[in-house]
């Protein structure tokens, strides 16, 4: 169920997300979403794309250093009280988030979540008992 | 101006008397290794070399070397001379097993080492009148424990407060009017910056002489620290496999350092032959132990490169100086006055779980060492949640502290992102001037 997100070690250096976004543009590849984490001495680039075995390929032979994490991605409206009510529910099973990062759909009037937490199906079911509506590969890919 | 020596007879002996003193002491010293060193004595055995065929200093050239590895070997007893009965102390230098010095003394050895550090006070002007603050570090390190016992030797009144704690340095050396600083040169800088800081200027403190060794240091730093600290800076050297600091010493000519030659017998070879070379002559300093009891170290290499030279010196004394050591034929590095050997960091990684893959950077700021390594994660070990690379970097640094004694700042970056030239990595940049 889970959609899966390319994760980038990026060096503390001038340029690095530069030359990452470069190289997955000259490959044909579309982002979705990203989110950076950084820490005085490195950043952690996360990108949801729309072919996921081309960057990982690319950004592989590139020589990078990435992992490939799966994440769970959610709908939800795009309406006030919406990321609350999503969070809600895992904060009242008990669920840990590590991450998220949300971002808008071109068309339709809804946004979406990318959470990171230590157990998808745990996080998944709760969600879906709760009434959302999981965002799939095939989903992302369509986007 | 008035000359003061520690021990005149000794420090002040013509060049003749001398030589016969190094030599009685050497071939009653070789006869007590022969005898109560079954390690040593395979190596003169195997070299062909009975006691009886050491007359005198002349003919120290026939013993063969001793070297880090041996001391490897031998670890922690196979060179000890002396009933553990008969020992009263061990000092040690840092690092694995193998890399670990454990050094043993008799009272008679901590007396001489004693004395030599006591002539080191006494050259930098120390009197019973003196008060001699000892901020190297106290413990298995020998700075501590030599110049405390050579201030005690001198009757400095000594405050043994070891090093750290700058607040607390600062705050004896005004109240009770310390004339002696003794610690690593960067900590002497250290404390200079920090009594600027705190608005001393150098007539505030009653403040002197500094004794200042452990670790490389140039001219440059030497007239910075004299001109913060207001007082004349004087360079000292040891290592624990000779006894400590106190193997040498500077005089007020402040041109090199005068050899406690009637207790550690100066040579300079070829490092790739073994050759003894003239004086004068670059190359690599080796000592003989010519009485310790507990530990008699026969042509022990230093792997530090030096020159010696008999030049009459202007204090008086006639002892062979040995310039500052102009750099090592091995890949030990001095950090924050403690020995790194690469080795020891690669030790850690492979226990760790991580590749040998690491680069060590060391530069000088503000006259500290910085030491940084920089370790290439394995494409497993990544992961998206930065707490947790924040956290392996910080169980990797601990895991050096532990072996070094010293803190490292440790970076995880990608594999193969060390700089590697023809294939090899470059395991050490050392950013730091020190020659």
């Amino acid at each position: 169920m889970a959609i899966q997100q390319i994760t980038v070690f990026v060096e503390n250096k001038q340029g690095s997300v530069v030359a990452i976004t470069d190289t997955l543009a000259k490959h044909n590849v579309n982002l979705r979403a990203l989110s950076i984490a950084e820490t005085e001495d490195f950043g952690i680039l996360r990108l949801i794309v729309n072919d996921e075995a081309t960057a990982e390929k690319t950004l592989n032979d590139e020589g990078y250093l990435i992992k490939v994490t799966d994440v769970v991605g959610v709908k939800i409206g795009d309406a006030p009280g919406k990321l609350t009510e999503a969070l809600g529910v895992l904060a009242k099973e008990g669920i840990n988030v590590e991450y998220l990062y949300a971002f808008m759909a071109r068309t339709e009037k809804h946004a979406y979540l990318v959470i990171r937490v230590a157990d998808n199906t745990t996080a998944e079911k709760a969600l879906e008992n709760a009434g959302f509506h999981l965002v799939t590969k095939s989903d992302i890919e369509k986007l | 101006m008035e000359q003061r020596y520690y021990q005149k007879d000794i420090e002040t002996m013509s060049y003749e008397e001398m030589k016969k003193l190094q030599s009685e002491k050497l071939v009653k010293q070789v006869k007590h290794v022969y005898d109560n060193v079954p390690y040593y004595r395979n190596l003169m055995d195997e070299k062909g070399v009975k006691p009886e065929d050491i007359h005198g200093i002349d003919d120290l050239h026939l013993l063969p070397f001793l070297s880090k590895a041996d001391l490897r070997d031998a670890y922690p007893y196979g060179l000890l001379a002396k009933p553990l009965s008969e020992c009263v102390r061990i000092h040690s230098t840092s690092g694995t097993t193998g890399r670990r010095v454990v050094a043993f003394y008799t009272q008679k050895d901590v007396d001489l080492w004693e004395d030599c550090c006591a002539r080191a006070i006494t050259a930098a002007g120390g009197t019973n009148d003196d008060v001699c603050q000892v901020a190297y570090g106290y413990g298995l390190f020998t700075g501590g424990a030599g110049l405390h016992g050579g201030s005690h030797k001198v009757g400095c009144l000594t405050l043994p407060m070891s090093s750290g704690n700058t607040e607390r340095q600062i705050q004896f050396m005004s109240d009770l009017g310390a004339t002696i600083l003794c610690c690593t040169p960067s900590y002497a800088a250290y404390i200079g910056e920090t009594l600027k800081e705190q608005g001393y200027t150098p007539d505030d403190i009653p403040l002197k002489a500094g004794i200042f060794g452990a670790e490389p240091w140039t001219e440059e730093m030497r007239r910075q620290i004299e001109a913060t600290l207001g007082i004349k800076a004087y360079d000292i050297y040891g290592l624990t496999e000779t006894s400590g600091p106190g193997v040498a010493f500077e005089c007020s000519e402040q041109t090199g350092m005068h050899v406690n030659e009637d207790h550690f017998y100066a040579e300079i070879i070829d490092p790739d032959t073994g050759e003894v070379l003239p004086e004068g002559e670059k190359g690599e300093l080796v000592f003989t132990s010519l009485d310790k009891e507990a530990f008699p170290l026969l042509r022990y290499r230093t792997r530090d490169i030096c020159v010696l030279s008999r030049k009459k010196c202007s204090c008086g004394r006639t002892l062979v100086k040995m310039a500052k050591p102009m750099g090592r034929t091995d890949d030990m590095l001095i950090i924050r006055g403690v020995n790194v050997f690469p080795s020891q960091i690669e030790t850690v990684l492979l226990k760790e779980g991580y590749q040998p893959n690491y680069q060590i950077i060391v530069d000088r700021v503000n006259n500290n060492d910085t030491f940084e390594v920089n370790v290439e994660m394995n494409a497993d070990q990544f992961t998206d949640i930065a707490s947790e690379l924040l956290m392996m970097e910080k169980k990797l640094a601990g895991a050096m502290k532990t072996m070094l004694g010293i803190n490292p700042t440790v970076h995880l970056v990608p594999p193969k992102s060390v700089a590697r030239s023809e294939g090899k990595a470059v395991r050490v940049i050392d950013k730091r001037k020190l020659i």
